[in-house]
Order: structure tokens, then C-alpha cells, then sequence
């Protein structure tokens, strides 16, 4: 079976002045479709570095990043965008909606850039919402909305299009704890519904509810571990 | 690839988030197109109005006068030396031989005191012949003009102007009345209407005698001047060639006139007013450049505004080419209701000139206000190219990354 994502011998180096620094030093990693996988480490490891290329929104260095089996890297920017939009949903920690459209419109804008008809995204966009719970909450904005229904209304935009992976970036660090379990229920829920999920997050609580979880420090996997039954469901 | 109608509704929803600043925008477009549109109306305002003096002092006329001048369009020399001979009666009925002429008015003139029993008044008195009113394009209030006949029949009767009426006579009728030019007697066998608009003349102030009469009063054989009407516009160079022909052949050979085409004086006129318009507009041109720079500005401070929700289209799938049209989009829409409103101001601008100014017709001409709509949005879209561009090629991770 191929892996939904294949990294080989991934690098990324910045210039910060005439220093150079190695964001990533050489990643190999695999994940399998339906794969629930956290990602942590320190601050400034990597992690969000990580997430990035593989969300093709930045480019390695050097390394090879096969995605379904193609090499994306060799990709055009019009060709990644493509690819982003069908194929990888994205969730963040500041919720990233846009302020003036409503919850419906924010679903809706994945839909628009892949050029769907306003019909058919009106029908799928209420679908997502009413099932994430937001049926009577379509038509505000987002600053009338609490956090964990601006995250869910997020998490709504990033599974619209039916991705085959979700990305989320520390996807419960501006909620409080009640609306951070709620989210992570709902990812995990779309995760046993067999979307791929990569998760960023120094919480270790969450971190101990995925079934593998990667630490990397300075830019290299430091473990890479599936979960022990023992110390899981801690959260 | 997102739908042209998604990208216009995305880019007219960012323009209704930004109030205050799509505001200032639309004024700043609005009064650089309002002011073309106001000032070109203005200059074509002045320009119509001196072609319609000109027109009311009849189409396709030539001017005959005594005497040559040196330059084009001058005033006649006489301070040459040589004395021209009299433009006389017989020279202007020769006129008529060109068969390129289709009439002409003889021209005597003077001044004089004009008297009805104890009343008594300064007057012009011009001598002419019936064709004048045709040529001139005036009208009788009340009466008859001059009767036709031989140029040489100095009849006493005469044509006089309101003002002219209402001083001498007051309420009494003034048809048919005899009232006194110098030392003779002519009765009044018309009134004149009052013609509005006229170069030089006003027709209220005037007393019209036949042309013989007024050579006896002032006792002088040699005509002011004769007033041709050429057949038609083409006609009226050939019309010239004739008159000259004609009287250097009476005048033993000697070119002593000079004819003065109403067309010539009209085109220069016509040049300067639309030298005029085009240099207002320019100016106000100027004005939309401006407004053309403020919206490059305007869209700049956008771009880094929204960086987040830019890095937020691009990891959703958006290309860089939808993130430069959606910026250019939002460009276009703000700077073509910039237009629309400097024209809808620019018109009622215009409409207030005409209101206050009623000799005035003062209506932008179109290609002013298309052209002022055109560079307006023109270049509100092409100053935005560099800050869409900028949006464009902006780093997803960067921009998601700042708060």
C-alpha cells in the first residue's frame, strides 16, 4: 500500500542574515491513509515547519515529498493550489476566518476558488454546518460566534471539499478547555470516518489521545512511537 | 479556478468591509472625473457660444470692405498712402453677377439725431437694402422691412428698433407715423424684433433706411462695407475668387478691397475654445493620475491589511492569479464607481453652470466624459497591478503566520 504522505530526507533552511538556519535537518516520515498522528516538540523545533511543507505551503529545501504517490515538490504554484484545495484541509490556531463574510460564505470560499456553482455550495456548505452543529448559526459572523464555534465553523471550511487529509495547527490553543475537547472530538470523529489527520500541538493531553505520535527537536524526529494503551486516553 | 461573478462579489463584499476607505476612494475618483467633465463643459460652453454668435449673424456671409489689408483677417489699411477707391451702389449690384452669390447688402452707415415732434434721440442709422433682414437673419415684431426696387431709390421710409420706438413714441402707434433723420422725413413702416444675440449690433438701438438715403444724408457715395451671401458653405471660396475678379475689373485692375470669410474668423475662434477645452481637461486630468496614485496607496495598505486573509486563500487553494485578479477586481469596481459618480456630479455640475449661466451651453462633450470615465478607471486598475502583484506572489506561511 502506498503512504498518503512520504517524506524522504526532507530539509529546510532559512537565511537569517548571513546565518543559515536548518528549520528541518533531514525528515523521513511516512503516514498511512487514515492515520491519526501528532506531531510535538519544543518551540522553534520544527513542527510548524513540518505541517507547512506538507500542507505544500512552503517548499523544502532538498528532499523528496511524495503525496499519494506523486512528487509534489515538482509541482507549479497553480498546480499546489490545486492540490491544496482538493486534497488537504487546514485548520489553525487563530481560526483564520474571514471577519465581513458570514459562517455559510467562509464554508463556501474552498468551493468558490475551485470555481463550484452557487447552488450546489450553498447545499453542501449548510450540510457540513448542520452536521458540525451549526445549522442555526450559518448567517453570522465570525465575531458573533464563541471560539469553539468559530473552530468548528473552521474545521466545516476545512472538510467541505472532502479532503483525503486534514492539518491542523494547535487547533485548541486559543479555546478553553471545554470547546478544545469538543474540537478535538469532532477531528477525531472525522478521522474514524477515515480522513487522514496530522495534528500539531504542545498539549500533551491531546498529543496522548493520537495512536502515533512524532517529537522532534532542532529540526529531526527525536521518537516516532505509536501510542502505549497504557498511559492513552489521558485527556 | 474561481468563477469571474465569485471574484467580482468576493472583491465587492472586500470594498463593503472597508467603508470608510472605499468612501474616501469613490470621493477622490469622483472629483477627479467630475472636474473633467465640469471644466471640458465649460471650455465647449465658451466654444458654442462664440459659434452660435457667429451663426446668428447668418451662415455662409462674406464681408466686403474698402480698402486692402496686409494680413489675413486684419483690419483694413487705409494708412497706407493710397487712397482706395469708393466701394460704390454699382459695385455691389456687379456682385450679383456670380452666379456663386445668391445676395447681397449694401452697407452705409452713420449716425445721426432721430426726432418725432418733441422727441429726440442719438441713433445708427444704417442704410442697406430688403435682402439685409434675409442675410442677417432678423425678424420684423411688426410691419414690413424695406421694399425691394432699385438700390439707387432713396425712398423715405425706415425700420426702427424698439428701444428706438418706445423712446420716441411711448404708447403711441409708431406705424405709419413720419419722424425726422437730420433734415428729411421718413415714415415708420416697420419695427424690428428684438434678435437676442448679435455681434457688435444692437438691433434696438438701430434705424434702417434704404441704402440711397442714408448715402444722401450723410453725403458720402462710398459704401461701409457690402455684406454677400454665398450660394452655400462650398460655395463660398469661389465666392470670394468672383468678388475680387469682379471689382478689379471695375476698379481698372487695382485689388482694393478686402473680403473677409466669416468661416476663417470662426475656425480660429473654433481653435483657441478647443485648445481651450483640451487644456482644462488635461488639467483636470491631471486630478485622475492623482486619484490613480491614492488607489495604488490605498490598495498597498489593503494588501498588508489582509495579509492573513490572503495566506488564508492561498493554503484554501486560491492560485496567484486569483489573488491578483480578486485585488485587481476589487481595484476596477472601486475605481469605475469612482467614475460613475464624478460623472453623475460632473453632469448636475454642469446642469448648475447652464442654470446660472444661461448663454452659456455648457454640456460636457462626450468624448471628454468617456474619456475621463476611461483614464479613470484605466488607471485606478493599472495602479493597482503592482499591490495585487505584491498580494500575488505574497509567502502563505508568513502571511498566516502574523496576527
Amino acid at each position: 500500500m502506498t503512504a498518503l504522505v512520504r517524506l524522504q530526507g526532507i530539509r529546510r533552511d532559512f537565511r537569517v542574515g548571513d546565518q543559515v538556519v536548518h528549520a528541518l535537518d533531514g525528515i523521513d516520515l511516512a503516514v498511512e491513509t487514515g492515520e491519526y498522528l501528532a506531531i510535538t516538540g519544543p518551540s522553534g523545533s520544527g513542527k510548524s515547519t513540518l505541517l507547512n511543507v506538507i500542507g505544500l505551503l512552503d517548499r523544502p529545501t532538498a528532499g523528496r515529498y511524495e503525496l499519494r504517490g506523486e512528487d509534489v515538490t515538482l509541482l507549479s504554484d497553480e498546480q499546489q493550489a490545486a492540490v491544496r484545495n482538493r486534497t488537504i484541509g487546514f485548520v489553525f490556531q487563530f481560526f483564520h476566518l474571514v471577519p465581513r463574510l458570514t459562517a455559510q460564505e467562509n464554508v463556501e470560499l474552498p468551493m468558490l476558488l475551485a470555481g463550484i456553482a452557487p447552488e450546489e455550495r450553498a447545499g453542501r456548505a449548510a450540510a457540513v454546518l448542520d452536521r458540525l452543529g451549526l445549522a442555526d448559526r450559518r448567517h453570522h459572523r465570525p465575531d458573533q460566534l464563541s471560539g469553539g464555534q468559530r473552530q468548528r465553523v473552521a474545521i466545516a471550511r476545512a472538510t467541505v471539499m472532502q479532503p483525503a487529509l486534514i492539518l491542523a495547527d494547535e487547533p485548541t490553543g486559543n479555546l478553553d478547555t471545554h470547546s478544545g475537547a469538543e474540537v478535538i472530538g469532532i477531528l477525531e470523529q472525522l478521522n474514524a470516518e477515515g480522513i487522514t489527520l496530522i495534528v500539531v500541538t504542545h498539549d500533551t493531553g491531546i498529543a496522548g489521545r493520537a495512536r502515533r505520535r512524532v517529537h522532534i527537536v532542532d529540526g529531526a524526529i527525536q521518537s516516532d512511537r505509536a501510542r502505549d494503551p497504557a498511559h492513552g486516553e489521558t485527556g | 479556478m474561481a468563477r469571474p461573478a465569485d471574484v467580482a462579489a468576493f472583491a465587492l463584499g472586500a470594498l463593503r468591509g472597508y467603508r470608510l476607505r472605499t468612501l474616501l476612494m469613490l470621493v477622490a475618483m469622483g472629483i477627479g472625473v467630475a472636474a473633467v467633465v465640469v471644466l471640458t463643459a465649460l471650455g465647449e460652453g465658451a466654444r458654442r457660444y462664440v459659434a452660435d454668435s457667429f451663426a446668428s449673424l447668418g451662415t455662409h456671409l462674406l464681408i466686403v470692405l474698402p480698402g486692402r489689408a496686409e494680413t489675413r483677417g486684419g483690419v483694413p489699411t487705409t494708412l497706407m498712402g493710397e487712397t482706395p477707391r469708393d466701394l460704390t451702389l454699382d459695385d455691389a449690384r456687379a456682385l450679383l453677377r456670380s452666379r456663386h452669390i445668391r445676395r447681397i447688402a449694401p452697407i452705409s452707415v452713420g449716425g445721426s439725431v432721430v426726432s418725432w415732434r418733441a422727441r429726440q434721440r442719438d441713433s445708427i442709422v444704417l442704410g442697406t437694402s430688403a435682402d439685409f433682414l434675409a442675410i442677417r437673419r432678423w425678424s420684423m415684431r411688426r410691419g414690413r422691412f424695406l421694399p425691394r426696387g432699385e438700390l439707387d431709390a432713396a425712398e423715405p421710409v425706415c425700420i426702427i428698433g424698439e428701444t428706438v420706438r418706445r423712446e420716441l413714441f411711448g404708447v403711441t402707434p409708431a406705424l405709419g407715423r413720419w419722424l425726422r433723420i437730420g433734415e428729411y422725413r421718413f415714415r415708420v413702416i416697420g419695427i424690428l424684433a428684438s434678435s437676442g444675440r448679435s455681434i457688435g449690433v444692437d438691433t434696438q438701438e438701430l434705424v434702417i433706411i434704404p441704402v440711397a438715403s442714408a448715402q444722401a444724408i450723410f453725403n458720402n457715395p462710398s459704401l461701409f462695407r457690402i455684406i454677400v451671401e454665398a450660394r452655400s458653405r462650398e460655395d463660398i471660396p469661389r465666392a470670394k475668387a468672383d468678388i475680387l475678379r469682379i471689382i478689379r475689373a471695375r476698379h481698372q485692375g487695382e485689388e482694393d478691397i478686402t473680403v473677409i470669410t466669416q468661416d476663417a474668423v470662426l475656425a480660429t475662434f473654433d481653435r483657441i475654445f478647443r485648445a481651450l477645452t483640451l487644456a482644462v481637461g488635461g488639467i483636470a486630468a491631471i486630478s485622475l493620475g492623482v486619484a490613480g496614485i491614492l488607489i495604488m496607496n490605498v490598495m498597498l495598505v489593503a494588501v498588508t491589511q489582509r495579509r492573513p486573509e490572503i495566506g488564508l486563500l492561498k493554503a484554501l487553494g486560491a492560485t496567484p492569479r486569483t489573488i491578483l485578479l480578486l485585488f485587481l477586481a476589487e481595484a476596477a469596481l472601486l475605481s469605475s464607481a469612482g467614475a460613475g459618480l464624478g460623472l453623475v456630479v460632473g453632469q448636475a455640475g454642469s446642469w448648475a453652470v447652464r442654470l446660472g449661466f444661461p448663454v452659456l451651453p455648457a454640456y460636457a462633450p462626450w468624448w471628454a466624459s468617456l474619456a475621463g470615465v476611461l483614464v479613470a478607471v484605466g488607471t485606478g486598475t493599472l495602479f493597482s497591478l503592482l499591490p495585487a502583484r505584491r498580494a500575488a506572489r505574497l509567502d502563505p506561511v508568513a502571511a498566516l503566520a502574523r496576527r
